[in-house]
């Protein structure tokens, strides 16, 4: 199962300090769902105002991309810029 | 708050004075708080009644200036400070600085009678003003139409609307045009700046270079309201080093200042100036060659951030090793001259871009994208659909359409638009060469398949498909009417994997002891850039964001007085560098190509203006000995640093 690791207190919050959690998903869609259900409201966090880095590679709103067992998934704020 | 916009129309330029004579306005002066530290003590006059610190536990019950704390951890700091032989912890500050765009905002919008509203004005996206005008005023997007006018600079200044929304409601409720231009003093009391703040920093390494530990404290001036970004500043400032424990917190401060605005890598340059200030003064402690420090801590792919992410095909690497081996290194300095070294990280982003490719009637091709040109990427689109199109660039012609003729397009900002927009080009042209081979096997009647297309041209694919002569791409618009219509494909995309910037910047500064006064001898700038789509824009958004970088080490700060009036709201006493002040900056360029991208672009625009304050910094203590810790090092400051440093000259001498 992908690995969702939280490093900021931004999702930290709705975990109660958990800073990894296996999610059984494909796809980022389904990892935000899936962990919207186990921790109200990170699902919600996560559409507002974050990026996910999977396996290092940074993507912002990007529901369709697809997560293999193996992958990391790291929480991050999500980036604008200047 | 100082800098908040109170509206007035008026009919005509002539009869404005007059107008504005007849309005009085009395201001209370409250208590207020300008700087950040003093704006998070428990007893600091409280700005908004309603704001209470989040990412805190447990949750407050009292209002505070704090708006956010972050934190990221990795490792466990604590374990890894007691393995340090060699420790050093330091504070830096900064000041805020403005974005220095020449041309002032401006707009003219004009409402019709039927609703329709017209924006003409210069921004960072013109989806952004359209989108911001229809929240603020309650009107569909479909009602606004925003033009986008070539713009005169913006470096993060222009990516949100002061003027537009104004206007709109003045000309909904005149039944006329409206236009508003800022003067200068009005840009620098009413837009931007970019945040100020204060970095404290500890390092701890083993004897032979290693580091160990690292921890960052943030804290950023948001201006009067929360949003100073504290985010990147913190993810940001250690990014370049592979570190094993390290702990980062930040905090978003709110003060009776302008409410901050994004400035090139927003919160790098703050953060990063004092890591690697820090980076210098570790180097000097354990006598080790700064290059040779960051080389033996570089981040590597595989290595883990601090923020979480393993990084993958980064080329911060080849950067400290391009650096090291450039000969800038090898020149001697002589008295009063030093030599600083620095790094820099910033993420770039991707997102939504839209575009579209027109094949001509002639043959000549049209690229219709929605990003307002801010550092020559028109240019970069074109050379893109040339190479996809297999025609020369000049055939090609790039153009900025509004929100009304091409689809959504995310703002020109975070580096995105060669990247992202350019992805989107790429697409856009070679579902053009798809059609474009349709054509062809309609003019031979063959099937597409027997169709391949180099260097702009379609060919029998092999001797089954036919005997054919080559057909042009302008044979084959010629004749578009007769095989299907006009040629042309759209694209909307999502563009994501954007490839990390990173740099190493060398700089040589002379000190004039007399009066502090810092010339900078020569500076190189060492860039990853992924692929150089268009090598000398490249270079240019290089020497612009060092150039920026320099600006902001030597002499650029908000100064505000007593009363918390800003003192300084124009270029006679806000100095910038001009042309004259500066060497040419020589820029490096590194290619680690992106593997998202079809021709490996990456963002290049905004890392360029992450080193230099350190870079400055720490030329200036190799040269003096004096180590400035606190931004800008103008003048008067690094004049008052040689007087401690020496006893002052007697008068008679």
């Amino acid at each position: 199962m992908p690995r969702v690791l939280i490093t900021g207190t931004a999702a930290r919050r709705f975990t109660g300090g958990q800073t990894e959690v296996a999610v059984e998903a494909d796809t980022v869609r389904r990892m935000i769902a899936e962990l919207e259900r186990r921790f109200p409201g990170l699902g919600h966090q996560i559409d507002e105002g974050m990026a996910v880095a999977i396996d290092g590679e940074i993507f912002q709103d990007a529901y369709q991309t697809p997560l293999s067992p193996d992958s990391e998934v790291v929480l991050i704020p999500k980036i604008g810029g200047g | 708050m100082t800098g908040t916009r109170s509206p007035r129309s008026r009919r005509s330029r002539r009869r404005s004075p007059k107008a504005a004579d007849l309005i009085e306005v009395e201001y209370e002066v409250l208590p207020h708080v300008i700087d950040v530290e003093e704006a998070m003590k428990p007893n600091a006059p409280i700005l908004h009644d309603d704001l209470f610190t989040q990412g805190v536990d447990p949750k407050p019950t009292a209002p505070s200036n704090v708006a956010k704390r972050v934190t990221f951890t990795k490792g466990d700091f604590a374990a890894g400070w007691k393995e340090a032989e060699v420790t050093i912890e330091r504070r830096y500050t900064s000041k805020a600085v403005h974005q220095g765009y020449i041309e002032p905002h401006a707009c003219v919008v004009a409402v019709g009678n039927d609703g329709q509203c017209t924006i003409w004005s210069s921004s960072q996206g013109q989806f952004m003003v359209r989108a911001y005008c229809a929240k603020l005023l309650n009107i569909d997007l479909a009602n606004i139409r925003a033009m986008p006018a070539e713009i005169g600079g913006g470096f993060g200044g222009k990516t949100l609307v002061y003027l537009e929304p104004v206007a709109l409601a003045l000309s909904k409720k005149s039944g006329r045009p409206v236009k508003i231009v800022m003067n200068r003093e009005e840009v620098f009391r009413g837009t931007g700046p970019a945040a100020g703040g204060v970095y404290e920093v500890k390092l701890g390494a083993k004897k032979n270079g290693r580091i160990v530990a690292a921890e960052l404290v943030v804290k950023l001036q948001a201006g009067a309201f929360p949003g100073s970004p504290v985010g990147p500043a913190c993810m940001c400032g250690l990014a370049m080093y592979d570190i094993p424990h390290v702990n980062i917190v930040g905090y978003d401060v709110v003060s009776n200042r302008p409410k901050v605005a994004a400035y090139r890598a927003p919160g790098a340059p703050n953060s990063t100036f004092g890591t690697e200030s820090c980076m210098d003064e570790l180097a000097r402690k354990l006598n080790i060659d700064p290059v040779r420090l960051r080389e033996m801590n570089a981040a590597k792919d595989g290595t883990k951030a601090a923020h979480g992410p393993t990084w993958t095909n980064i080329g911060y690497l080849q950067t400290v090793e391009t650096a090291k081996n450039h000969p800038h290194l090898k020149v001697k300095l002589g008295k009063n001259q030093g030599r600083g070294i620095a790094s820099g990280f910033w993420f770039n982003i991707g997102g939504e871009s839209s575009a579209a490719c027109h094949v001509n009637e002639d043959g000549s091709v049209t690229i219709v994208e929605g990003n307002p040109d801010i550092g020559g990427s028109r240019a970069s689109m074109a050379m893109m659909a040339a190479e996809a199109l297999g025609i020369p660039y000049d055939k090609v012609r790039p153009v900025v359409a509004d929100t009304s003729s091409v689809g959504f397009s995310f703002l020109t900002g975070g580096s995105r638009v060669t990247f992202a927009t350019g992805m989107a080009v790429t697409q856009a042209a070679e579902k053009v060469v798809v059609e474009l081979k349709k054509r062809a096997a309609a003019i031979w009647d063959i099937s597409p398949e027997a169709v391949e297309w180099k260097d702009g041209k379609a060919y029998p694919a092999g001797p089954n498909a036919g005997s054919f002569e080559p057909l042009s791409l302008q044979e084959i618009a010629l004749k578009a009417g007769r095989t299907g219509g006009p040629i042309s494909a759209e694209v909307s995309i999502n563009a994501q994997g954007a490839g990390a910037g990173w740099a190493t910047h060398i700089c040589d500064v002379e000190v004039d002891r007399e009066t502090g006064y810092v010339k900078i001898l020569r500076y190189t700038a060492v860039q990853d850039v992924g692929r150089a789509i268009h090598p000398s824009y490249v270079e240019g958004q290089i020497q612009g964001g060092v150039t920026q970088g320099i600006g902001w080490a030597l002499n650029e700060e908000y100064i505000y007085d007593k009363d918390g009036r800003l003192e300084n709201p124009g270029y006679l006493d806000y100095r910038m560098p001009v042309a004259s002040d500066l060497p040419m900056i020589e820029a490096v360029m590194v290619e680690v190509p992106n593997p998202r991208h079809p021709f490996g672009a990456k963002g290049v625009g905004e890392v360029p203006i992450v080193p230099p304050m350190a870079a400055v910094a720490n030329a200036i203590a190799d040269a003096t000995g004096i180590r400035m810790r606190n931004l800008p090092m103008s003048p008067p400051h690094l004049r008052a640093a040689l007087d401690e440093q020496e006893p002052p000259r007697q008068a008679a001498e």
